[in-house]
This record gives C-alpha cells, sequence and structure tokens, in this order.
C-alpha cells in the first residue's frame, strides 16, 4: 500500500523480500545496507533468534531519489523464511507493494523453494492480493555453489509465470541490487499504470 | 485490501493540529501517528533523537503481532497497549481500526491522565480520517492519482545514478 504524502512531498512503498528458510533473504538486505550512501538509508532492524535466524522481521528504509519532486522511499523487508513462522509471514505481508522471492539455488533446497512460492501464494491471497498481479520479481541465490541447480531447471519449476528474474550471489553482493532495482521500478510503473 | 493513501497538506495540518494539542494537554513527550502497514504519517512534541522510521515500522509490527495472538483467544485485536519504562512510557492505541496512536511520556504525566487525552484525541482523529478515507475512495472510483503523469523516463532517470 503505497503512501504519498503531499505534505512532506513523499511516495512511501513497502517491498517483501520472501523465500525458504537461510536462502539469504537478510543477507539481500544487509549487503543493500552495507552498500548505499549513508544519508539515503536508515536503521537496518534485524529481529533475529541468537543463532541470527530472523524471529520476526529485517526492516531497511532507504531512499532512492526524486520523482517530479517527490522523495521515492522504500521500505525493505525480509519475512522469517522458517516453515512453523506462517503467522509472523503474512503479518509482514500487509499492505505489500512489490514483492521479491528468494531461491536458493541448491538443488537440494528445491522443495523448500516451491513449497515457499505456494505459502506466498496462499498468504498474498488471505490479504487480497494475487501473485500475478502485484509487482513481482524472482531472484536465484547462491549461484556461486557448485551444487546449485541449473537455472533452466529453476525457471521451470519456480517462474512458469515468466516473472522478471535475476541470478545472484547475495554474499559477494552480485545480483542484489539489480534485484532491488528492477522490483522498485515495476512498482512505480504500477503506480503509474493505476494512476490512468 | 485497503485503497491507497494520499495524504493532502490540509489533512496533515488537522493531524498535526490535534496531536501538537495531546502532546500539551497529556503532558506527553512526543506523539506520533502511524498507519498499519508501518508508514510514520505525523509527529509532534520533543521527536528530536528518535528514529521515527523505526518507531513506526516497529509500532506496526507490534499491533500486528498483538493482533494475532488476540485472534488466538477470540478477541479480534487489542485496541490499547501500554509499554512501561524505567523512565519513558509507550501507550498505544489504534484508531479507526487502520491508524495507531502513539503517545510517549515520563513521570511529567501519568497513565490516567494520558488515556483521558488520547480519548478526545481520538474522537477528533477519527473524524479527520473519515474524511481521509472518503476522499481516497472517491478518488479510487474517478481513478485519477497523482502518478498517471509521470513517465517511463521519470521511473529511469531514479536508477542512473
Amino acid at each position: 500500500m503505497s503512501f504519498i504524502n503531499y505534505s512532506s512531498r513523499e511516495i512511501n512503498c513497502k517491498i517483501v523480500y520472501y523465500g525458504p528458510g537461510l536462502c539469504g533473504k537478510t543477507m539481500n538486505l544487509q549487503w543493500i545496507y552495507a552498500k548505499t550512501n549513508p544519508d539515503l538509508k536508515g536503521k537496518m532492524i534485524s529481529l533475529a533468534t541468537e543463532t541470527e535466524r530472523t524471529l520476526f522481521f529485517d526492516f531497511l528504509p532507504l531512499a532512492l531519489g526524486q520523482i517530479r519532486g517527490f522523495k521515492t522511499r522504500f521500505h525493505l523487508y525480509t519475512v522469517p523464511g522458517q516453515v512453523f513462522y506462517d503467522a509472523s509471514r503474512k503479518l509482514i505481508l500487509k499492505g505489500v507493494d512489490g514483492v521479491v522471492f528468494v531461491a536458493d539455488s541448491q538443488i537440494e533446497r528445491m522443495e523448500a523453494n516451491l513449497e515457499s512460492m505456494d505459502n506466498l501464494r496462499i498468504n498474498l491471497k488471505e490479504q487480497g492480493y494475487d501473485l500475478d498481479k502485484v509487482p513481482f520479481v524472482i531472484q536465484y541465490n547462491k549461484r556461486d555453489l557448485p551444487n546449485a541447480a541449473p537455472l533452466e531447471e529453476m525457471r521451470r519449476a519456480l517462474n512458469p509465470m515468466g516473472v522478471p528474474d535475476f541470478e545472484a550471489c547475495a554474499s559477494s553482493g552480485a545480483g542484489v541490487f539489480e534485484t532491488l532495482k528492477h522490483v522498485a521500478k515495476l512498482i512505480l510503473s504500477d503506480l503509474k499504470r493505476l494512476g490512468r | 485490501m485497503d485503497t491507497q493513501m494520499v495524504m493532502y497538506e490540509e489533512d496533515h495540518k488537522k493531524i498535526l493540529l490535534v496531536i501538537g494539542r495531546l502532546v500539551r494537554e497529556a503532558n506527553a513527550k512526543a506523539v506520533f501517528v502511524v498507519d498499519r502497514n508501518g508508514q510514520l504519517i505525523a509527529e509532534a512534541g520533543e521527536t528530536r533523537g528518535i528514529d521515527t522510521t523505526s518507531l513506526a515500522s516497529l509500532t506496526a509490527g507490534t499491533i500486528a503481532a498483538t493482533g494475532g495472538l488476540a485472534k488466538i483467544i477470540g478477541e479480534t485485536d487489542f485496541p490499547v497497549h501500554f509499554h512501561q519504562g524505567v523512565k519513558d512510557n509507550l501507550h498505544v492505541t489504534m484508531v479507526a481500526g487502520r491508524w495507531i496512536l502513539v503517545v510517549v511520556f515520563d513521570e511529567r504525566s501519568s497513565l490516567g491522565l494520558v488515556r483521558l487525552r488520547v480519548k478526545k484525541a481520538m474522537a477528533d482523529l477519527s473524524k479527520v480520517f473519515e474524511d481521509l478515507k472518503k476522499k481516497a475512495d472517491s478518488e479510487a472510483a474517478s481513478g485519477s492519482s497523482p502518478f498517471a503523469e509521470i513517465t517511463d523516463d521519470d521511473i529511469d532517470n531514479l536508477f542512473n545514478d
């Protein structure tokens, strides 16, 4: 649910990073946080367990620049990936403007990817959204690992709808900003389309 | 799904007026209005040194989490929260289902006074938000949006640096 504030001339949008446990959602945000000009970012919040697994969410506010005199601000959230935190995942999807699905490329995580994708579709539906209509991109993360599944196989399994997708290695930063920029673009184009 | 929210300066001023008065009448340190999705709408009082963006996001997270808890025991929501600290306290109230009013106060005030003043402010805010919703609904119905005018180039330029 984007929020356009004429008083402070700001547009605020919410992006949620979704995906199975340990796929690299938090790593994406950490990379963005580390590489962004301090003037453009707020504090990153991680509500994590002692073993650094995300408990509720990570949050990173980011300013991208101006469009027609409006400051564009994106609020980046991750969900906890572990299966039993489903209640938290549903809450975080409230008011979402765009979704990044981070898939774990390791061949043995394929089932977890598919399960998480189904879970995303169901949870979005519960909030009144249709995954085929919201701005949505897929990131195939951990492409550098030797046990990564072939890209074509991942595309067939996870992206039959043909949404924009990106290869990434979040630990070295490859593909992280490309993914973010693309989903941000889709959100803004969506705002424009809805305005017609 | 809620409609997209657009806040115009006149509405923002009305909200500021209400929460500015609440700061004074409740002897509060600061007052914030946040929406349920974690966006900060307005702030008043001694807000310097407070990370307001994080405050908004975490408040919305707390409301969402306790709302989930409420459903487990058969309630629809817990509309009022109170967090007691050593020096500063937080009083959090839901307004009109979609908005959250956060009052930060210390020993200069008391829970009773804050509760009393929040009640009055809530009635005033509900009216402002009702008008805001009507405006948003009629705009959604007419299909007009401030974003109809932006071009693909505008969007591309944002990413060119």
